[in-house]
């Protein structure tokens, strides 16, 4: 098994903010690098054509 | 009594905005009740749970923003509804507008990127929690309504490749010193924590940093890590990546009891572990542990503190008992005889489940929305009994509404309940401070305090305010600044809660021995 946990506590952070974007404003505050995704529901929400794309992709 | 709904198609916001949209709303002359959310099949069972017809939203869904509204009579809907807008964009500007929809998204603007925060509604946070294992991203999941299944998985998918997962139900984690999440600015040191305890790691890093010592890391797990269906998966990868860290001396684990098999393995790691391990595991039976070795087992979190900071060679400065005396007494001063109970109020639940171990501890009885014991159960989070503690984060308050670390309105409303009741003589409650709390949240609480106060004194009697406040000299909210508010207002402040919970007892033996 490779060890990347322990990668990630030794480098700097470089993050994905999906959602509240207070989050990556703090991250931010702290000279982390990060870039805010203004995550929506896929598929307009519908599970069963989540599903279907899920499948095809 | 009139109600309206309207629907905006194609039109997201995530629910810690709209919070703050619906505030506003209510906040507008006649409106009695409102309530602004996703369209999602939970929020629409929320929307007819607290009375609204569900037949006028029509085929609204996740991406469609829905407002609900009731106000004294239809003038009040139809100008309410008509500035809609404006009220919706007073709030817009305090929320940065980003083009990427997608992880993939984000990963072709950071295509170093070694960590996913994802804070989405639960339904849809496992897959996308999947996608970033399956990119190699560590992940930390704030979400919650994930199941234990979905857990699990993401879980053993992240464990081959060696990826962390801090969640599903994560609040906090420092990582190389940067905080993730609700997390305080604290100095890098020699200390490790991991758990699920989420203000309980909170409260240990800052007790550290005040100590003048610092966090090598902490990593939080999620609250159902510890459990059996899980297994400790996230506490066990952290406990090898710190033991493996040279700047980590002492390793701490903040946790509630794990489940019985868990708790074995967890035991069994502790004992080959080549660094000092502190086990704090609130709430306890003591017996349990008996004769195990291997590692020092810590009561509460203070406990914690201590026994880590000896293990480095550092003596935590005394606290000054004789002015506590004092206050002590002068709190008793004008308490009348019916004042007898405690009511604790707190934002942090490990904070309400800790101050229930000692209470039990000092030989009182105390009942709870999450009680320590289900036969002190209360039978309703909103009925206090006897000497009581209320979890204001727990499901009942944070449905639809936002938690009490971001935002003050339930407490406020409590405080004052609480002081009506001629029976209450105490009040205990946690401040909270640190990157996505509430920017002032001793001032969201000080005019209900003050008026908690004269409620009383009105009656003839005299109410304590008790309190802990958890921050840094470093977070964005100024802790000397907040502490000054809270005690100028006659709070008695702590920079612990079982400081805190304990004045409280000697309070209450004070007065029964009067």
């Amino acid at each position: 098994m490779e060890n990347n946990i322990e990668k990630l506590i030794n480098e700097p952070l470089v993050a994905i903010n999906l959602g509240l974007p207070g989050f990556a404003k703090s991250l931010e505050e702290q000279e982390v690098e990060v870039v805010q995704v203004d995550w929506r529901p896929p598929a307009g929400g519908d599970q069963e054509m989540i599903d279907i794309l899920d499948d095809l992709l | 009594m009139a109600s309206a709904f309207i629907v905006r198609k194609n039109q997201y916001y995530d629910s810690l905005f709209l919070m703050g949209v619906n505030k506003r709303l209510l906040d507008q002359p006649g409106v009695t009740q409102s309530a602004v959310l996703m369209g999602s099949e939970a929020n629409k069972q929320l929307l007819a749970d607290i009375g609204f017809n569900l037949s006028a939203l029509g085929s609204a869904g996740p991406n469609d923003l829905v407002v609900a509204v009731v106000g004294e009579n239809q003038k009040v809907l139809d100008t309410t509804l008509d500035r809609f807008d404006e009220i919706l964009n007073a709030g817009a500007s305090e929320h940065p507008k980003s083009n990427l929809r997608t992880l993939p998204d984000g990963l072709q603007v950071k295509p170093k990127a070694n960590l996913a925060v994802i804070s989405i509604p639960g339904e849809y946070a496992a897959r996308e929690a999947r996608k970033a294992l399956e990119a190699n991203l560590h992940v930390f999941l704030f979400s919650d309504n994930v199941s234990i299944e979905e857990e699990l998985d993401l879980k053993k998918l992240a464990f081959p490749k060696g990826l962390l997962v801090m969640g599903p139900d994560c609040g906090t984690s420092l990582i190389g010193g940067k905080g993730i999440g609700f997390a305080n600015a604290v100095r890098r040191g020699k200390i490790g924590a991991l758990g699920p305890s989420g203000t309980g790691l909170q409260e240990f890093t800052c007790q550290v940093h005040q100590a003048g010592q610092g966090i090598s890391h902490a990593i939080g797990t999620g609250s159902h890590d510890l459990s059996d269906a899980i297994g400790g998966l996230t506490t066990f990868a952290a406990m090898d990546a710190l033991e493996a860290d040279p700047s980590t001396s002492v390793i701490v684990v903040i946790s509630k009891p794990p489940g019985p098999k868990t708790l074995e393995k967890l035991i069994k790691r502790f004992e080959s572990c080549k660094k000092h391990v502190v086990a704090c595991f609130l709430g306890i039976n003591p017996e349990i542990l008996e004769n195990r070795s291997g590692f020092h087992l810590a009561a509460t979190i203070d406990d914690a503190v201590r026994l880590s900071l000896q293990i480095l060679g550092v003596d935590e400065k005394p606290g000054s008992g004789e002015r506590l005396d004092q206050v002590l007494k002068k709190e008793c001063v004008g308490q009348s005889k019916e004042q007898v109970y405690l009511r604790g109020l707190f934002a942090g639940g490990t904070f309400c489940y800790q101050s229930q171990q000692i209470l039990k501890m000092a030989g009182l009885e105390v009942f709870s929305n999450a009680p320590f014991e289900k036969q002190f159960s209360l039978s309703h989070p909103e009925k206090s009994r006897g000497h009581c503690v209320v979890d204001m984060g727990d499901d009942f308050y944070t449905r639809g509404k936002p938690h009490p670390m971001i935002d003050g309105t339930w407490r406020k409303q409590r405080i004052l309940s609480e002081a009506r009741d001629p029976s209450v003589a105490v009040i205990l409650l946690d401040f909270i401070l640190g990157y996505n709390s509430s920017l002032d949240p001793a001032g969201d609480l000080l005019e209900a305090i003050i008026e908690a106060k004269k409620i009383v004194s009105d009656r003839g009697g005299y109410l304590s305010v008790v309190a802990s406040i958890c921050g840094t000299d470093g977070d964005p909210q100024d802790l000397v600044l907040q502490s000054k508010m809270l005690e100028d207002a006659g709070v008695i402040l702590f920079n612990s809660n079982a400081r805190a919970v304990s004045f409280c007892v000697d309070l209450i033996n004070t007065k029964e021995n009067k």
